[in-house]
Parts: structure tokens; sequence; C-alpha cells
């Protein structure tokens, strides 16, 4: 429970933190202290986690998802390193304290949902995701666009939440109880498993942004803090699949060949759609919405081979996408910051010719997301591939579809790579008479982007990440 | 541990690069240089420091009385089964020490040497400035002995290749140096694409092998569990070594594929020295003799075939050196010549242990020598050519009263290549013909006659070069006068030379041969037997030759040949048509047959395909855009409308 723990700590020291040092010279140290707390958060977690079970079995740990734990506080790190030149801007700083609050609050509850063995646990954490998750959705109040998002959010959230309630009475009916290991125990195939096994999917579907549950994520990501749009992409995703993942294996494990279907039909819209309206997008930040719609349904390729190795190839992909997007994430907020608060595609016009250094480092993030070798970006959708076609047999219907579903995939790489490439089309070679003045980003700028930067291209060469994540997942 | 330091061998001169060719610019150009510099003489240092350890202080291994080899660090970088993993690691064996010294001293000296060279000199060949790209050639140098020296200690095949490609990149990028000048461009992408065509082969044999035998390593006694996939390989290693061949082929340049060698000398001069004679083109040599107890064991056969090549391309080399008029492709043909010696050696092997594998020594010996008097002959020819600033030997003549530092140490390095009693290339060399005469009487008689060409043709360069008619003294009222090269110049020729003078006699036998066990080289302790007097006397009728036709001022003989000889002296001049018969085969069948219809295809067929695609796609973007309307009671109900279809969809294969 230990990362549970230490992040409840966090919370708490935040709250007394921001409610001693208002309007007192201490406040300076304020930012660093959060920063520094949350470093030592990561650090403390970062060793393998052993296998353990408390609450009388509601909550369980181990060594895949100490791995998640992980991944998922290293992408927190980022956003709190990121958000830190947003959150000292005039109209945000007077409450940059329920900043650190919601998002640490938004990270236990994740934390509860990747360790929960019980439907109420989970449905717990999913919820304390959720609900503060609006408020940082809203967090610029005043403006128009984040307000509207926020509700949106919270509207089909709590929508989503209802079916997903409703999922979970079906299973209760089935099985009589709550528990993950004694619903997979009594499980069999019957109209009210499988109607609990799409309705249950769908309230996760929601949170993953898989079509056709996605429709909230271009207008809240648009709306959205930048920052917090980073956030919602990587963090709470990860989380999400990492959990869907879990549970589809280990619940719904007797009714694997229809999840299995599930999974085919939802990965193949979630990719083509996603891909067909993110090439038509102008507005970088609802480009990037639809780009992570379709990433989501990579993750979930890995789900689709039933394997061990599922989940390691899940955990690198997660890792690997915290590294690109957020990297993307920074540039677009640093590049906000100096452009007015627009991130129309337009203001990358010709951005190389004045900030060479950032067009540069944007380049290689989306060469990652697009997954061009060498980066870590190419490996991790080879590994999501390998995963979905591991041990499933070509000749068999469910494995032909399978590969079917892979190759859906991969051609739908090449529509990413285009669209990706629009992006660096811009910048490099489009004629703009009037770019974007250079400007020095800050220092936390740098340094979040170094963090991604080098995780891009240090994990892409090194394999030997793979093989930490896989021994981990394994043990 | 012993050897800890090696690993800044390699990282070093990578840093090195990356200091110059990220900074380079910003620095002045000296610095730039000296960082190079600096940074080459300490992995000099470093590598004397390990052959001294590696050969001395640990010396031979108590219990076998061979020289253990020694793996410094290893690391997994993909790991496919327990076997088979890309590894990038730091070996020392005889052979990859001696290399160390060779890359280092060569690559040493060239870098002090190209202070000289690399500037631009006014009227009294006086220094006004460093050459445009200064930097940039000291970055390339560094990357270059980087990436070489990264092949030599290459624990494994697939290391190997992966430098090798780097030096092919090196090889490039210092070729077309001056980038500006259309025929260095030529050359650079000639090079490139001949030994990348090559690589392919090599790639390809190293798939078959790595398939096969499940491992990318070269010892295969070395690695338990690997006996039963060779019992199942045997078949196929014969034809993986032999691809791999065909790349260290390319790279070293055998006939038919060195064609790319003689175009390389457009770089510049220091260049030629270090990569085109003394390093990167004996990288195939390096390959056969890493890869040897396993060509042995396995393919002798093909091993055989390997000699039989080699020594064609010796004769046709030797044969096209004779009558060169550009004097470093005369020194590129005798290049690719000598290589091919070597590559004789390995070949005419027949076992690993005893007589049989004298060849390997005496390859392992010529390649060591040789990269010492060639780099010392390619750096005089650059020190000519700095003063003459011509390659051709027409602006030369009667360079001894000038240039007389130079002319000692190109005639050093001329009797060294030649094989005479007592310098470098005698030793080495006879050793071969030795090994040959061993293989077969043929292959011997062969190859003394080839080294008798050498002698000949050696000599008729030193002669127009540095005798005979005088280019300045016919005119000497509008011609520059000849002067000698600087210290910075000079100062490296005179250390070669001097290595050229003593290698011979360095005791090769006792620190690499083929089996491990020591060995005398017999004429060390001056038995000369009858192949030695015999080479000897071949290549005093080839000097004697040289003497009688070129030493005089006018050459009536030479002349009086090619008028009688017309087609021979053309076809020998145009190095007998092989680069055209490339070009016929490469532009009229390869392209004319295979690459137009497949151009047409990939415009028309799959270009409108993807075209087609991305009109659909756009289109259905745009389709399916008021979907997304912004207006959430519509999402509401698309979600809903989605999990109930998705169930009805599911309870339909269900029931």
């Amino acid at each position: 429970m230990v990362p549970e723990v230490t992040l409840t700590l966090l919370l708490v020291i935040a709250f007394i933190a921001d409610f001693c040092s208002a309007k007192h010279t201490l406040r300076k140290w304020f930012n660093p202290l959060m920063f520094v707390l949350m470093l030592a958060h990561v650090l403390v977690n970062l060793g393998p986690t052993e296998a353990a079970t408390t609450f009388g079995g509601m909550y369980i740990t181990g060594p895949s998802i100490g791995v998640i734990k992980s991944i998922l506080a290293f992408g927190t790190l980022i956003v709190l390193i990121q958000a830190r030149e947003w959150l000292s801007r005039e109209d945000t700083a007077f409450k940059e304290g329920e900043f650190y609050m919601l998002v640490f609050s938004t990270l236990l509850g994740m934390n509860m949902m990747v360790s929960a063995n019980h439907f109420l646990l989970f449905f717990l954490g999913l919820e304390m995701a959720s609900v503060p998750m609006a408020c940082l959705v809203a967090f610029d109040k005043y403006r128009h666009n984040s307000a509207e998002a926020g509700a949106k959010f919270i509207l089909t959230a709590t929508f989503s939440s209802g079916v997903m309630l409703f999922g979970i009475s079906f299973l209760y009916g089935a099985a009589g109880t709550l528990y993950f290991d004694d619903v997979a125990a009594v499980m069999t195939t019957s109209p009210l498993t499988i109607m609990g096994l799409v309705f249950f999917f769908s309230g996760l579907g929601f949170k993953i942004s898989l079509v056709p549950f996605h429709f909230w994520t271009a207008d809240s990501y648009q709306g959205a803090p930048t920052t917090v749009t980073g956030y919602l992409s990587v963090v709470s995703k990860g989380a999400a699949a990492f959990t869907l993942c879990a549970i589809l294996m280990k619940v719904f494990a007797p009714v694997v060949e229809y999840w299995q279907y599930l999974l085919y039909i939802v990965i193949v819209l979630s990719i083509t759609v996603a891909n067909l309206f993110a090439i038509r997008q102008t507005d970088l930040k609802r480009f990037m919405a639809f780009s992570s719609i379709s990433q989501a349904g990579y993750i979930m390729l890995a789900v689709v081979g039933n394997s061990a190795m599922s989940v390691t190839a899940l955990s690198f992909y997660v890792l690997i996408y915290v590294a690109a997007n957020m990297a993307v994430f920074s540039i677009i907020s640093a590049v906000e910051e100096h452009n007015g608060g627009t991130v129309d595609m337009n203001s990358y016009d010709g951005l190389y010719k004045t900030n060479p250094r950032l067009s540069f480092l944007m380049t290689l993030a989306l060469f990652s997301l697009g997954g061009i070798p060498p980066f870590a970006g190419m490996f991790s959708k080879f590994f999501v591939f390998m995963a979905a076609v591991k041990g499933t047999d070509v000749t068999a219907t469910s494995g032909a579809l399978a590969y079917g579903v892979v190759f859906v995939a991969l051609v739908n790489t090449v529509v990413s790579l285009y669209y990706y490439l629009l992006i660096v089309k811009a910048m490099y070679i489009k004629r703009n008479d009037n770019p974007l003045p250079t400007f020095t980003s800050s220092v936390n700028t740098k340094l979040a982007l170094a963090l991604c930067i080098a995780g891009i291209v240090a994990f892409g060469v090194c394999s030997g990440v793979y093989e930490w994540i896989d021994t981990a997942s394994l043990m | 541990m012993e050897y800890s330091y090696s690993f800044l061998i390699l990282l070093l001169p990578f840093l090195s690069f990356l200091v110059l060719g990220l900074a380079g610019m910003k620095m002045k150009k000296p610095v730039a240089g000296l960082i190079g510099t600096l940074v080459i003489g300490s992995v000099f240092a470093m590598s004397v420091f390990t052959a001294y350890e590696y050969f001395f202080a640990v010396g031979r291994d108590a219990a076998t009385g061979l020289y253990p080899t020694v793996t410094v660090f290893n690391l997994t970088w993909l790991k496919f089964t327990e076997l088979l993993t890309f590894n990038i690691g730091f070996r020392l064996t005889p052979i990859s020490v001696m290399m160390l010294i060779v890359i280092t001293t060569v690559s040493f000296m060239v870098h002090i040497y190209s202070f000289g060279y690399m500037a631009e000199r006014d009227e009294n060949y006086k220094k006004e400035e460093y050459e445009p790209g200064f930097q940039r050639f000291y970055a390339y140098l560094s990357l270059f002995t980087m990436s070489m020296l990264g092949l030599v200690v290459a624990t494994n095949i697939f290391q190997m290749y992966l430098f090798w490609e780097l030096v092919g990149v090196c090889s490039y990028l210092l070729i077309g140096f001056y980038y500006p000048k259309h025929a260095a461009v030529h050359a650079s992408k000639k090079a490139f694409i001949v030994t990348r065509f090559a690589d392919l082969f090599f790639l390809i044999g190293i798939l078959f092998y790595s398939f096969y035998v499940g491992t990318f390593n070269y010892d295969l006694s070395a690695t338990p569990g690997l006996q039963s996939n060779l019992a199942g390989a045997a078949w196929v290693l014969p034809m993986a070594l032999f691809m791999m061949f065909i790349g260290g082929a390319g790279k070293s340049a055998m006939f038919p594929l060195h064609i790319w060698l003689p175009d390389a000398m457009e770089g510049p001069t220091p260049v030629s020295a270090l990569i085109h004679a003394a390093t990167m083109v004996v990288a195939g040599v390096y390959q056969v003799a890493s890869l040897f107890p396993i060509w042995v064991e396995y393919a002798p056969n093909q091993l055989h075939w390997v000699a039989y090549i080699a020594a064609f391309t010796a004769f046709y080399a030797a044969a096209v050196a004779c009558c060169q008029r550009d004097i470093k492709r005369g020194l590129a043909f005798s290049t690719i010549s000598q290589i091919a010696y070597m590559l004789v050696a390995l070949g005419v092997c027949t076992a690993v242990e005893g007589e049989g594998g004298v060849g390997y020594m005496a390859s392992m010996f010529h390649l060591f020598t040789h990269a010492m008097f060639k780099a010392l002959l390619f750096l005089c020819s650059g020190a000519i050519i700095v003063i003459i600033g011509s390659n051709f030997k027409e602006y030369m003549g009667g360079l001894h009263k000038y240039m007389p530092i130079t002319n000692i140490c190109f005639l050093i390095g001329t009797i060294a290549i030649s094989g005479f009693f007592p310098l470098a290339g005698f030793f080495s060399k006879d050793e071969i013909v030795d090994a040959c005469f061993h293989y077969s009487p043929f292959m011997g008689y062969f190859m003394t006659l080839v080294s008798g060409m050498t002698a000949f043709y050696m000599f008729r360069l030193y002669y127009v070069i540095f005798w005979g008619n005088s280019y300045y003294e016919a005119d000497p009222e509008h011609r520059r006068k000849p002067a000698e090269v600087p210290f910075i110049m000079w100062g490296p020729l005179v250390f070669l030379a001097v290595v050229s003078c003593f290698a011979g006699w360095i005791p090769f036998g006792h620190f690499v041969s083929a089996d491990g066990h020591s060995e005398d080289i017999a004429l060390q302790s001056l038995h000369f037997g009858p192949t030695a007097w015999m080479s000897l006397c071949v290549a005093f009728i080839g000097f004697g030759l040289a003497t009688w036709m070129y030493a005089k001022g006018t050459n009536p003989v030479p002349d009086m040949l090619q008028r009688r000889m017309p087609r021979l002296h053309k076809a020998a001049l145009n190095r007998f048509y092989i680069d055209d018969a490339w070009q016929f085969v490469t532009h009229k069948i390869v392209f004319g047959l295979f690459s137009k219809p497949i151009a047409w295809f990939d415009r028309r067929v799959i270009d409108g395909t993807f075209n087609f695609m991305a009109w659909g796609t756009q289109e259905a973007g745009e389709t399916i855009r008021p979907w997304q309307s912004g207006d959430v009671r519509s999402y509401a109900v698309w979600f809903l409308t989605g999990t109930v279809a998705l169930t009805l969809v599911l309870l339909a294969i269900a029931l």
C-alpha cells in the first residue's frame, strides 16, 4: 500500500502547506516543495513490489501493478514540472494549491483502481479519479472553453458511470459476489454476463476514450488547460487501460473469446475513426485528442493476445506514450504561453526558422508517436503487435481476426504518420512571413522536455527497459 | 580489473567527434585540430599500453600456452534467445590488439600530418590559412577512428557489421570531403554504393549464420549448446561464410568489386593513407581472419576460392598499376594488389595447426607491415601533391633535389613494399609466398611473379616522381620551384619510414599465429630458403627493369612498348574496362530492364492506389465530421447506441 499511503500523505501535506503559506513569504517554496515531494513519491515506489493483498482481499498489489504505478507516478511528475509555468500565471497563481491537491487525489484514485480486486473498490477508485479530474478540466473556470469542457466531462463521466454500474449489477446478479476471483470462478456464458461485460467495458472505454465512447474527448481536451490535457491523455488513460486489461484477463477469463471480439471491433473503430478525424483538425489540442484516441486503440491491441506478454507490452507502451505525448504537450504549452494562448496549427508554420531546437524536439516526439525507428515509439508498437498475435493460431477464426486487426492497425500507422508529419511539415517547410518570434523556454519546460526526450531516445535504444518490465510482470 | 580503461579507447574518439561535430564551427580551426589530435594521441598511448599489457605483462595463459581471448566488457543490447544476442563489447585477441596498434599509429600520424596538408599555401609554400571545413575534417577522422576501433574489438559478427557500416559512412564522408568538386561527389557515391552493395551480402551471410548456428559469436567452440546446431548447419556454413566474404571483398576492393578504390583517391590524401590504404580496406582481411577457425573447419574449399579470387586480383591490380599516370591511383592499385596478398595468404591455409596455418600469420604480418609502409607512401605522395599541386606524373620528375626528405622516405617505402632485404615487406611477403608454395607450386610461382611486378611498378613510380626530367627545370621562369614540406608533414613521414625499416624484425610469429602457439619466422634468423632467394631475384629483376626503362630522363623503352602494343596499353590504362563493364551492367541491364519498368509501376499503379486511398480517407474524414457535433446529448445517445449495438453483436455471436 506504500504508493497509496505516500500519496495520501502528499495530499495532506499539500493541503496544510497551501493553507499555511497563503500570502506568506514562504509561498515561493510551495511549488518546489510539491515537486520534491512528488519526486520522493516516485523514488520511494520505484523498487520492485511484492505480491500482497489487504482489506480482506479487496486490494491487491504485485510486481506488474508496481510497475504501472511507477509509470503513472513518473508521468504525473512530468505533468507537475510542466505545470509550473502555467500555474504561476496571474490568473491561476492564487489557486495553485488546489491544482496539486486535485492531481494527487486523482492519482490516488487511479492507484486504487489499478490495485482493486473488488468491483466496489474499483468503482470507488474510478470515481475518485474522475470527479477531481472534472475540476481540473474546468480549472480555468473563467475561461468559457474550460468551463464548458469541465461540464461536458462531468456529464458524460456520470453517464458512463451509470452505464458501468448497470453492467456491474448484471455481473452481481449473475455471480452473487463482487470479488474479482469469485466472479471469475462462477462465470458462464450467458446473455446476462455478456451484457454485464459490454456495459462494464463501455464505462472504462469512456475513460480510455475508445470509439464509440470517445465523443467527450475532443471537446474536453480542447477546453482543458494544456497541462491537464496532457495529464488526461497519458496518466488517466494509462491507468484505465491497465485496469481494463487486468480485469478482462482476470475476471472475464471464462468469456475470453467474446471480449476478444469486442476488442477487435472497438480497436478497429478507434484507430480508424480517430485517424480520419485527426487528419482534418486545425486545432492542435483537438488534433492530439484524436491522436490519443487512436493511440488508445493501439494500447488495447496488447490485450487482445491475452498472455503474460500483454501486460508487459501494455505497460511499455504506456511508458513510451507518456514520454512522447508529454513532450508534445510540453511544447504545445510552451508555444501557447508565447503565442497569446492559441493552439492553432498555423502558429507552427515556419517555427523551425525561429525556434530550431524546439522544432527538432517536437519532431522527435512526433516521430516516436508515429513509430519511426529508432525512437521508442517504434519498439512499443512492435511489442504491442507481437503481444496481439502471440500464441494465436492463424488458421482459427479468432486468430485470423487477430492478424486482421493487426493489419488494420499497421495500415493506420501509415495514416497516422501522415498527420503527424503534417506538423513537422508545417514547422520545417511551410513558409510563413511572420513566424512565432524566437523565445527561450522556462527551466521547467526544459527539464520536462529533457526527461521526455531522454526517454524517447533511451528507451528506444536500450531494450533493457522492456526486459525490466517483463521480468517484473512475470515475477 | 585489467584493461578497465579500455572503454575509453572507443569513447574518447566518439566524444571528440561529438564535440568537433557539434561545436567545431564555433572553435578556431587549430583548436579543433588539436582536440582531435590530442584525443587520438591518448588513444594511441592507451593502445600501446594495452598491447604491452596483453603481450608482455599478462602474457600467455599458463595452462594452455596461448594468449587468452579477453572480453573486457560485453553489453547485451537485444536478446533474442539465450545464445542469440546483440552485444556491444570489447574483445582483445592477438589480432585485435595488433589492429589497435595499426589503427591508432596511422591515425595519430595522419592527424598530425593533416595540420600541414589541410592548409592553403602561398607562392612560397608558406601556410596562409587552414582549409575551410578543417573542423569537419577532424570530426570525421575521429568518427572514423572510433568506428574502426569498434570494428576490430567487436565481440561478435553483428557488432562488426554495425561498425563496418559506420566506417563505410565515414569513408563516404571523407572521400566527398571536397564536395564542391564534381569528381569527389561522384567518387564518394561510387564508393558508398559499391561497398554497400557488397555489404548486403555480408548481412545476408550474417542472417544465414545466425539463423542456423544460433549465435553471432566468432568462437563456436567456446559456447556450449551450439554443437547440435552446428551439425544441422554444416551445409549452410560455407555459403554464409562466402556471403560474408563478399562483403569483405567489397571493403577490401577485391576484383570485381575493386572499382571504387581508385576513385576514392579524390579524397584528401591523409584520408587515403588512413582509410584507403592502412585500415578500412583491410577490414575484409580482418573479417576472414576473425572467422578463420570456422572457415578452415567448415568451408575449406570456399576458403581456397578466396585465395584464387585474391590471386587474380593481385595480378590484375599490379598490371594496371604499371601504367597509371596519377600517382595516387598507382598507389591505390598497389594497395589492392597488396591486400589481395593478405587474402591469398589466408586462403591457402589448410589447417589451423602447423604448416597449414602459416598463411594466417603471414597475412596478419603483411597487414601490419603494409599498413606502415603504405601509409608512408601515401603521405609522401600527399607531400608531393601539396608542392606540385597535381596528381599527375607529368608535372613531377627530378624532385630528389628539391624534396630530399620525402625522397628518402618514399624510397624506403618503395624498397619495403618491393620486398628487399632487410626492410619490412621482405619478411611478411616472403612468408606469404612460402605459404603459397605449401599450398601448391602454381600459387607460389604466381605470387612470386606478382611480387616482381610490385617491384617494377613501385620503382617506376619512384623514378618518374623523383628522377627523370624535371617539369620545373624545363621552364623555371614560369613554374614554381618545388621545395621540401614543413616539419609537421615530414615528421610523420620519418616516423613511419623508421617503422617500415624495422617492422620486419618484429618476431611476429610469437604474437600472432593461427593456432596461438609461438612460431619462429625463419627469415629473421637469416635462414633463407629457396623461395626467399627466388623472391629476391624476382624483385631485383623488377627493380632492374624499372631502372632500365624509367631512371633516365627520356623513356624510349616504354614509349616503344606503348607503340608496339597500343591496345594492351590502352586497356591497362583504362583498368581493363572493368568500370565500363559495371557501368553497362548497372545502367543498361539493371536500370533499363528492371528499374525503369518498376519505376513506372511504382509511379502509376502504387502511387495511384495510395493517392486514391488518401483521397478516400480525406473524403471519409469530411463525411463523418458532423458526428462530432459538440452536443452532449447526442454524445450520450451515441454512447448508448454503441453499447447496445456491441451487446447485440456479441449476443449474436454467442447464441
